[in-house]
């Protein structure tokens, strides 16, 4: 399953463990990422923390949580090369969660709901 | 948006639209900071063809004493800048910068002999305040700002074949010279210098006639539009400084580590010592050396240590000696790349600081600019 925030991230679910990663719209907007930052894996993260750090030639964006659980797997292969956030976002993932209320997801957005708030 | 409709377009501003510029309040104008190329690739093309950026909005100034007399206008100008401006040949250009009593920068500008007058080119953002303070100061000339006249840079190892398809005096010009050219028929003023490290021209021309020149020159297969994002990363790896990060009125010529641009002519012991405001302190530092400097910073690690980070002695962040000004990921550094201000016994190449970043403390190593090999045309 397929979820979506307005800060711009998405979840694919599987089971009670959420891969997290940034849309292509967020993507596009901060261009041509040239450094990633993951979390530790372990690290207990509440909704809205900062997860991740991703940066372009300009300026640094926060990566936030989108919601409870533990840090489970990192993808060190972003962190060797930024680019595959930019050539494939919605196929970069950035960690895993294993989430603390998995009824949580449930609230978030569905792919449709993310489109109309893009636009 | 109604702060909006207060900035200001520069002649350009149409050309900026119809490329899918992503415009951005810059100094007072709506100005790009980037196109759909993107910051990262517009850096690179520009080291490897030729970038034309629209630098309209900084203030291009004619200095003219009353007395019609070149001489008389460079003496009275050297009353302000630390800089030999006598000595400046005819179609000749210098770097330099207004003081003030305490020594500080009050903003860095390009001075140009145009024969019998003047060429003064400032930052946007203090351009008002520069032109009253050169018209209050330099009281037997005539200061004028030449409000419709476009700025154009173009930068970059194809830059001069790219100005070769419209004026053929591209090639004889070296370094700093600057010359009257014939651009689609428009008369204009080149300069053979820049902003980004690169061989490189920068070019007045009437703002009836940029967007006709602009285009011209991006008709040209090398030749691709750059924003304001790249401009800055371009400047940062070759070293030079941007006025309101790097310089201001808190920092003197020397502490900047621009005092190679203060002629000794200007110095203790030559034919025009002194003079200039903050004279006193300038010259000392010259003598005795500052307190502390700007110097060059490369990360150890990957990640990018932006303006504003604080600089320790130690990994522990417990004593804190300097700051960065400037700082992010240089494309053709292929890395993190950085300039800050150290005391003067840290300010030495090879020196490790340590620069606080998201509350980790990350080793940096004090290092030589350019952090690039510039290829300007001597």
């Amino acid at each position: 399953m397929l979820k979506f925030t307005a800060e711009h991230e998405w979840l694919k679910l599987d089971g009670d463990v959420a891969a997290v990663g940034i849309t292509q719209h967020a993507a596009d907007q901060l261009g041509d990422l040239v450094f990633v930052e993951l979390p530790e894996i372990g690290t207990e993260l509440a909704k809205g923390d900062n997860a991740a750090t991703v940066e372009s030639v300009k300026a640094a964006s926060d990566v936030y949580a989108p919601l409870d659980g533990e840090v489970t797997e990192v993808n060190q292969a972003l962190v060797d090369d930024p680019s595959l956030v930019n050539s494939d976002p919605q196929g970069a993932w950035f960690f895993k969660l294993k989430l603390k209320n998995r009824a949580d997801a449930d609230n978030l957005l569905d792919e449709a709901a993310y489109q109309d708030l893009i636009g | 948006m109604n702060h909006q409709s207060a900035l200001r377009r520069t002649p350009l501003y149409p050309l900026h639209v119809q490329l899918n510029g992503k415009l951005v309040p810059f100094a007072g104008y709506e100005m790009p900071v980037q196109y759909p190329l993107g910051v990262l690739k517009e850096h690179l093309h520009t080291r490897a063809g030729a970038g034309l950026f629209d630098v309209s909005h900084m203030g291009q100034v004619i200095v003219k004493a009353k007395s019609g007399v070149y001489a008389d206008a460079a003496l009275a100008l050297e009353a302000l800048v630390p800089i030999d401006i006598l000595g400046l040949k005819a179609g000749r250009q210098r770097y330099g910068f207004f003081t003030n009593d305490e020594g500080g920068i009050l903003d860095d500008l390009m001075i140009t002999n145009r024969g019998d007058h003047l060429l003064v080119v400032v930052n946007a953002a203090c351009k008002e305040v520069d032109l009253a303070y050169m018209q209050a100061q330099l009281t037997h000339c005539d200061v004028t700002l030449l409000e419709e006249q476009a700025l154009i840079a173009l930068q970059g190892p194809c830059a001069e074949a790219v100005l070769a398809t419209l004026w053929d005096g591209a090639s004889a010009m070296t370094f700093m010279d600057v010359r009257d050219a014939d651009l689609c028929g428009a008369p204009c003023v080149v300069s053979r210098s820049g902003y980004s490290g690169e061989d490189g021209f920068e070019i007045s021309v009437p703002a009836a006639k940029a967007e006709e020149v602009a285009q011209a020159l991006l008709d040209h297969p090398e030749c691709e539009a750059i924003g304001l994002g790249a401009r800055d990363s371009l400047r940062l790896e070759a070293g030079l400084c941007l006025y309101g990060s790097d310089i201001d009125q808190s920092t003197t010529p020397v502490e900047a580590s621009i005092e190679w641009a203060i002629q000794k002519s200007r110095r203790t012991g030559g034919a025009r010592e002194g003079g200039f405001p903050g004279a006193q302190r300038i010259l000392s530092e010259l003598s005795n050396g500052a307190s502390r400097r700007r110097v060059g910073l490369k990360p150890e690690g990957k990640a990018p240590v932006r303006a504003h980070a604080q600089l320790f002695a130690d990994a522990e962040g417990q004593r804190l000696i300097g700051e960065v000004t400037s700082g992010g990921f240089g494309p053709s550094a292929e890395g993190p790349v950085a300039m800050g201000y150290l005391p003067a016994e840290h300010a030495v190449p090879g020196t490790q600081v340590f620069a606080e970043v998201r509350g980790k403390y990350l080793p940096m190593t004090v290092s030589s600019m350019p952090f690039i090999t510039p290829t300007y045309k001597r």
